[in-house]
């Protein structure tokens, strides 16, 4: 049997995602039981979820999370880890264990900073220094796998369905100020551990519901710039493209989105807005490989905030809600009602219009 | 009328219950899928939020939603009712081939894809509020009425696409209507609301509009040019 990597991975899906706009904690629960009325969206080959603000005691360590197939590849990747990074803690991840998640690999986290001495002989800033380390790890090193790699931010994701895979990462004893949540439907391979979502690099996280008909464009004007895409799937190429469109080229959201999700042309032709045009014109000119076609919801997650974002055609189904201070997103309104009985101002964004929570500044 | 409190009940176990039923009231529902699915002559109220397919195949039943509903409303459904007091998501009516839809709120994007008709089977969504983008993508039959009761645009971007049969009533004036080269689109004149006034009229029943009133207009009527058919699907042909 091939696994995943060897694959292509068409999925269905569902997405959640809450965040406090005042920064106040939220246990990982909340969301974990906001998949249960989607279960028919996943097929329990995979769950995941992304939370912010988890790690505050450590705020100024990455946290790498990571999968590893036995304890000698585990000590191998520490030994490499010391040659690049100050290892300031480095412990299992609590699970509990349940009958209906199996098969699981040693679940570890590091909390890292890179040693100054290295990045000013390579010369990069640690950032880029870490999300190069996290892609040799992932691309070379055979057994190891880093599934989440920003500051006070988490992954955590399994094969088995969401409300399962929460309840074995007991993250209700998570409290975070956003989080994101992913059921999984793959067709086509047999579903691994680093294949669930989020797909994260540094604090993006991505889940994704859909199945984009561009990837090998977009993964291959990626590698131009150093991403390795090692498991063949949709969601982790959007990742790197957010990576490079936010961080490398420092795009704002709003057109970050205008590039993934580009209005048509027909579309652009008629704004009225001069500058606006131009702006688009631009964007679809200078990034055409980044285009993303097909269906598709994501909800990016960063450090003090949420993205969600459709297709530019809309053919996945994706709503918001609110209430107090919180921000609700989901496939269907009936994850909301979960988290927020009461939600009020439920809309579903347009195609193509991205939807941006922040948390208010200095509160994340 | 028998009420069931549906609260961590599954769609099969729902569906068991509900067969046989005259008239029964659901509540407690939290996105179930197929809540009523191929339901013939009957009542059915719903308390919360159904899940996808509401309705779907729905043969003759008559289902009421007292807030929102999910996407894929009434798919390919073939005859009865479904009134929806909130809003409706994606694909409502998604091939439908008889019965009626009345949403009091919003659709989301592409209501009435795919509708047909036969015959004397000819299916009818009424939209209260607003539709999102692709409104009667590919209609072939049927009658879509969209009152955007509550102001702004009365649909999204893309309209029609694909329309080739059927027809459909915009509360407005829809100049800045984009609308594709295979539809002919004006106002709509007397002889033109026959079809549409007592679809109107239950609507306005329904969630207590005045009928005269929305009558009034202006009303856009769009149909298929047959002189100018549609030739491109995914490819010229």
């Amino acid at each position: 049997m091939k696994t995943e990597g060897q694959v292509r991975i068409p999925s269905g899906c569902a997405i959640a995602a809450v965040i406090s706009r005042e920064g106040r904690g939220m246990p990982g629960s909340l969301v974990s039981e906001a998949m249960r009325p989607m279960h028919e969206r996943s097929n329990g080959l995979g769950g995941g979820f992304a939370g912010y603000g988890i790690y505050p005691e450590l705020k100024e360590f990455y946290a790498l999370h990571m999968f590893f197939d036995c304890r000698d590849t585990r000590k191998a990747c520490e030994a490499f880890l010391k040659e690049r990074f100050e290892i300031v803690r480095s412990e299992l991840i609590p699970t509990r264990k349940i009958p209906s998640i199996t098969g699981d690999p040693i679940i570890w986290r590091y909390f890292v900073t890179p040693l100054p001495s290295v990045l000013k002989s390579l010369q990069l800033d640690e950032k880029e220094f870490t999300a190069r380390t996290v892609m040799q790890i992932n691309a070379e090193m055979e057994g190891a796998f880093v599934f989440s790699s920003g500051k006070n931010m988490g992954a955590f994701k399994a094969v088995g369905y969401p409300e399962d895979v929460g309840e074995f990462y007991r993250l209700e004893e998570y409290s975070g100020y956003a989080w994101t949540a992913h059921g999984r439907y793959p067709t086509n391979t047999p579903g691994w551990w680093g294949g669930a979502h989020p797909f994260t690099l540094l604090d993006w996280s991505v889940v994704h519901n859909g199945e984009i008909s561009s990837y090998d464009a977009n993964r291959r004007y990626m590698e131009m710039f150093g991403y390795k895409c090692t498991l063949q799937t949709d969601t982790e190429v959007i990742t790197y493209m957010m990576d490079y469109l936010l961080r490398v080229q420092g795009l704002t959201l709003e057109e970050a989105a205008s590039v993934i999700a580009a209005p048509f042309w027909s579309t652009i032709d008629r704004k009225t807005d001069t500058a606006d045009r131009e702006k688009h014109i631009f964007l679809r000119r200078m990034f055409p490989s980044l285009l993303v076609t097909g269906p598709f919801s994501i909800v990016l997650g960063f450090t003090g905030g949420l993205m969600a974002l459709n297709d530019r055609l809309k053919l996945r189904s994706m709503v918001v809600g609110e209430k107090g201070d919180r921000v609700f997103i989901a496939s269907e309104e009936a994850a909301i009602r979960v988290m927020e009985p009461d939600a009020e101002n439920i809309w579903a964004p347009a195609g193509g219009e991205p939807v941006v929570v922040r948390v208010k500044e200095g509160a994340y | 009328m028998d009420t069931i409190n549906i609260e961590g009940l599954g769609y099969r176990e729902i569906n068991e219950r509900l067969r046989g039923m005259s008239a029964c009231k659901l509540t407690g529902c939290r996105g179930q899928r197929f809540i009523g699915a191929g339901m013939g002559p009957g009542e059915l109220t719903i308390e919360g939020v159904p899940g996808n397919a509401l309705g779907a195949y729905l043969n003759g039943g008559r289902i009421t939603v007292l807030g929102n509903a999910q996407d894929a409303v009434g798919d390919t459904m073939n005859a009865g009712e479904i009134t929806v007091h909130g809003s409706i998501g994606d694909a409502a009516g998604y091939a439908m081939r008889g019965g009626r839809i009345m949403v009091k709120g919003d659709a989301g994007y592409r209501a009435g894809i795919h509708m047909k008709a036969y015959e004397d089977k000819v299916p009818v969504m009424v939209i209260g509020g607003r539709a999102g983008s692709f409104l009667g993508e590919y209609q072939a039959g049927g009658l879509i009425i969209v009152l955007a009761l509550t102001g702004g645009r009365p649909v999204g971007r893309f309209p029609c696409t694909g329309m080739h049969g059927g027809k459909m009533l915009i509360r407005g004036c829809c100049e800045d209507i984009i609308l594709p080269d295979q539809v002919t689109a004006g106002p709509a004149g007397h002889g033109d609301l026959e079809a549409f006034s007592e679809h109107i009229s239950a609507f306005c029943q329904a969630f207590g509009y005045d009928a005269d009133e929305i009558m009034k207009g202006p009303f856009t009527i769009i149909t298929p040019d047959s002189r100018n058919p549609y030739k491109q699907m995914y490819v010229m042909n």
